[in-house]
């Protein structure tokens, strides 16, 4: 049994399902896959549990929302004594299927490997969302442990009534009620209720309240919950047999390829559709606005016709951005769009006066990239009056309010099936493809699968926002903190990462957008340090172009932590160094100055990180950096921490840095990390593994660059990533697992991803410093960087 | 549009395609098998990976009528008879994807890499998977697969293992 990965799967399990009901449909398949053939469709959900929302005198259309308040709506148990959970959540590949498929199981008390989980697809599933914010078990795992606890005990009320005898009198293992005082009377679950509704309506004013009469298991009768079931999407991933997104193929389906201003901000004059018309299965060109897009029969034919589509297109009269070399400048020369208030502690100006000694710095972060390893893709299927798009986007429901809004489709005829995309981290939230292949297939008539080029992907995808930082702290004649201010720059006006029908790039390019820009943030440090002192404040600055612009602002994990932390735990490193203590006795005694707890004991449990990694690293204290040696081969440590939400992090890492050529080398990363109750220990690590190293991408690698007219780094060329040559030798992962005080009580599952992202970039640059004494205060730390700084200190 | 012969995974097609169709789509498109992916269309990621006379082959830029009467092998036709081959299983053993989308290059990398060197040191794993790009960065698994596959494998059957 696993969490379902594939349409088939699905469409397996609701054909099952559907039996039980009056809302089978006629299903093909072909190819492994489903094919929307004539005729209404659609996947039957868990028993219809289904609220009818159609307006009144509309026919009903074919997909409506689920009834969360059913029980129906999530668990489906069949007479084999399986239990099929529905949850709204997807599973971008870091375990979440498996995890929820614990938890639940756990509380309904049925074996794990008696349990499937359903996920993400619109028609079949709750709207939980989908992905965001890493969560999926800090949010969604309490309404999902909710859900199946009740499931339980309404099945001991059944088992009760058979046998006569009350619910106390019952146990109840793996799926198998039995009267406690005579285990020869027992019963199963499917024979209880097998292939039949629970008819069992639940309470709670919104999705994530919705709960039924039962208790949740305390945490030391949690079985599954701590150990580690291999993931169950692995195998179909190992040997080729998952169907994922981009390999939908439905009968008449035209390929579309998408033709974009070959400068940001330019207008669609004239195209000379003559140009490709010649061209073998060429279809039609599809123009709106600025928006346009060549649909072939074939998709190396869309291809072609993309590349050699002859339109003339008018530059904007002013450039739409800087140089990225001029970035910095341009944002610090810049008047703010938004300026939030200013957190302050104590007096920060009569600190710095009095301060003995006081340090300034800039901190600087490129736009950054999703630049996800496939581009963006969907496949949409306009049959029958109704729209379905096959598509990886991590808020699949997201998409379907959003579709139905851009097209002016009624809601329930409109529908997602989620299936499994390429590396997501916040990209797939505003499913660009989705949106146009939902257009095409509606203005074609036909189904269309949309899929971007590479050059396309890492040139107008969403991006994460630069950050320009100005740290000044102040310290006493004993090397105290005294005072510290924190003032951030954020390039993210207009900041666009969502499913919204009149900001994606469809709708911006088509000249169906909204009139008011959203606003965007600038983040401030995460920490429990206490600086008597302190001012913290953020601004946001707007580049020219707003719209339509290759430099649209995004969420990429977390979304700005990573630049963030940067610039806060790179300053407390400088501070540490200019008080002459080691890094890390000089956060714990920031750490240790204030004995308050605080919600979820960040505190006790930041400090708890913090020796951890310490130990796990094999720390010894001295303060950076270490005494420059000969030769090429400079070695050195660093420690970055900080939170997010309830989750602590701190990570070390061991770097090489090669005097002649500049080059980085993160030797070796710790992590300890604490997200409270651990589901899977063993996917949790990969997960944190990756974090890192996708972090550690971003502090050696990654940056947009472009000229005044459009972005430049298009390509594995000219945008690297981390490749194999830069892993670690070696990662350890510390899963700290809670508080350190036993007296309190038992925390539960936090988010665990998007935390681990936070410090690496910091961490990296400490190790520089203490391996070289120069500081690397901009990111990306490139070889010609690197080597540029090194020689400008005479390293 | 001319007939192209191909075979893959040791099943003969016969397709109707322009000859300078990418290999990569009609691999796809044309005989459903999916291990190969779209990454980038310029041979630098390795998602499109396939394996012809014992050589990972970045299928997207690949011109189908160049490998006419080849013996292509895709991820599809690693497992014999329903058993995976041992990097496979070592990618489950190490549970090495996240997202997945990249590991068909990693997996037939890794195989065309053991298949010549059934023991390669650190360095030869890192040189050998250089050029295959993985997002997630799930780098560090993949080569703890490689040496748990390298260890799971004697030469012998690293040998037997070779189709081409």
């Amino acid at each position: 049994m696993t969490t379902n990965r594939s349409v088939s799967k699905s469409v397996e399990d609701a054909r099952e399902n559907g039996n039980a009901t009056s809302s089978r449909r006629d299903f093909l398949k072909t190819s492994g896959f489903l094919v929307v053939g004539v005729g209404a469709t659609s996947m039957a959900g868990p028993f219809s549990a289904a609220v009818q929302a159609s307006a009144a005198g509309e026919a009903p259309g074919p997909y409506p929302d689920l009834d969360f308040r059913k029980l129906d709506s999530w668990i489906v148990i069949r007479q084999d004594n399986t239990a099929t959970f529905y949850v709204g959540k997807t599973d971008l590949g870091q375990g979440t299927g498996t995890a929820f498929r614990q938890v639940m199981s756990d509380e309904l008390d049925i074996a794990y490997d008696k349990t499937s989980c359903v996920m993400g697809s619109t028609d079949v599933t709750v709207d939980q969302g989908g992905s965001g914010g890493s969560d999926a078990l800090q949010t969604d795992g309490w309404p999902m442990r909710r859900v199946a606890a009740e499931a339980r005990r309404v099945l001991l009320e059944m088992a009760s009534a058979k046998f006569g005898v009350p619910v106390e009198a019952l146990t109840v293992r793996e799926g198998v009620i039995s009267v406690t005082a005579d285990p020869s009377k027992s019963i199963t679950y499917g024979e209880l209720i097998g292939g039949r509704q629970f008819n069992v309506t639940l309470s709670g004013e919104d999705v994530n309240k919705v709960a039924g009469r039962a208790s949740l298991k305390p945490v030391q009768e949690l079985k599954n919950v701590g150990q580690s079931p291999p993931r169950d999407d692995i195998p179909a991933k190992v040997d080729g047999s998952l169907k994922w997104a981009v390999d939908v193929k439905l009968p008449g389906m035209f390929h579309a390829r998408n033709v974009k201003p070959p400068v940001a901000g330019a207008k669609l004059v004239s195209i000379d559709e003559s140009s490709v018309r010649g061209i073998p299965g060429f279809v039609r060109v599809v123009s709106k606005g600025n928006y346009v897009a060549v649909v072939c029969e074939r998709e190396e034919q869309a291809i072609r016709a993309a590349r050699e589509l002859k339109v003339n297109w008018q530059k904007p009269a002013t450039p739409p951005f800087p140089r990225s070399e001029d970035l910095f400048t341009y944002m610090r020369s810049t008047a703010p769009t938004f300026t939030s208030d200013p957190q302050v502690v104590g007096d920060p100006d009569a600190a710095f006066a009095a301060a003995a000694r006081v340090i300034d710095a800039d901190y600087e972060v490129p736009f950054q990239g999703h630049t996800a390893f496939g581009p963006a893709h969907a496949t949409a299927d306009p049959s029958n009056d109704q729209m379905t798009i096959y598509s990886n986007d991590m808020k699949s429901y997201g998409l379907r309010n959003g579709v139905a809004k851009f097209l002016q489709m009624p809601r329930d005829r409109v529908r997602v099936v989620w299936m499994d995309g390429p590396q997501a981290y916040g990209r797939t939230a505003a499913d660009d493809a989705g949106f146009e292949a939902a257009f095409l297939a509606k203005e074609i008539g036909r189904p269309v699968r949309v899929q971007w080029s590479r050059e396309e992907e890492t040139a107008w995808d969403t991006k994460g926002p630069a950050y320009a930082v100005r740290m000044r702290g102040g310290l006493d004649g004993q090397g105290s903190l005294v005072a510290l201010e924190y003032d951030a720059r954020a390039a993210d006006h207009n900041h666009l990462g969502y499913n919204e029908h009149d900001t994606v790039l469809i709708a911006q390019l088509a000249g169906m957008r909204r009139a008011e820009p959203a606003r965007g943030r600038s983040s401030i440090p995460y920490d429990k340090y206490t600086i008597p002192n302190r001012r913290l404040q953020g601004s946001v600055v707007a580049l020219p172009l707003v719209w339509e612009t290759p430099l649209r602002t995004g969420n990429l994990r977390d979304p700005d932590g990573p630049q963030v932390t940067f610039a806060f735990e790179s300053f407390i490193d400088e501070l540490a160094a200019a008080a002459g203590a080691d890094p890390i006795e000089f956060r714990l005694r920031l750490l240790s100055a204030s004995t308050d707890d605080d919600e979820g004991f960040r505190r006790a449990r930041s400090l708890a990180v913090i020796k951890a990694a310490a130990e796990a690293y094999g720390w010894d204290a001295r303060p950076s950096p270490k005494p420059v040696p000969s030769g090429d081969i400079l070695t050195g440590r660093g420690i970055a921490y900080t939170y997010r939400s309830q989750t602590m992090v701190a990570q070390i890492a061991e770097v090489e840095v090669n005097r002649r050529t500049g080059h980085v080398w993160a030797k070796r990363l710790v992590c300890a990390h604490d997200c409270g109750l651990v589901v899977n220990p063993e996917a949790l690590k990969r997960t944190v593994e990756c974090g890192m190293l996708h972090s550690l991408s971003r502090a050696l690698h990654e940056e947009v660059q472009f000229d005044t007219e459009k972005v430049t780094s298009v390509n594995w060329s000219s945008s690297p990533t981390l490749t194999h040559a830069d892993t670690p030798e070696r990662i350890d992962v510390v899963l700290v697992n809670g508080d350190p005080n036993p007296e309190r009580p038992d925390l539960p599952h936090y988010g665990a991803g998007e935390a681990t992202c936070k410090p690496t970039l910091a961490a990296v640059a400490n190790a520089i410093f203490d391996a070289t004494g120069v500081r690397l205060r901009r990111v990306p730390f490139r070889d010609e960087r690197v080597r540029a700084a090194l020689r400008a200190a005479g390293v | 549009m001319s007939r192209i012969t191909l075979k893959v995974n040791g099943t003969t097609h016969s397709v109707d395609v322009e000859p300078s169709t990418p290999l990569l789509y009609v691999l796809r498109d044309d005989l459903d098998l999916h291990g190969p992916r779209f990454g980038c269309g310029l041979g630098q990621c390795g998602a499109c990976t396939v394996i012809i006379a014992g050589e990972a082959v970045r299928s997207c830029v690949r011109r189908v009528s160049t490998v006419a009467g080849a013996e292509i092998t895709t991820l599809e036709g690693l497992s014999v008879n329903g058993t995976l081959h041992p990097v496979q299983q070592a990618w489950i053993d190490e549970q090495v994807p996240q997202c997945g989308f990249c590991q068909n290059g990693q997996i037939l990398t890794a195989k065309v890499l053991l298949d010549r060197n059934p023991t390669p040191t650190d360095a030869e794993i890192r040189e050998a998977m250089e050029r295959t790009l993985c997002r997630c960065m799930t780098y560090y698994r993949v080569q703890a697969a490689i040496r748990r596959a390298a260890q799971a494998t004697t030469p012998s059957q690293a040998h037997a293992g070779q189709e081409d």
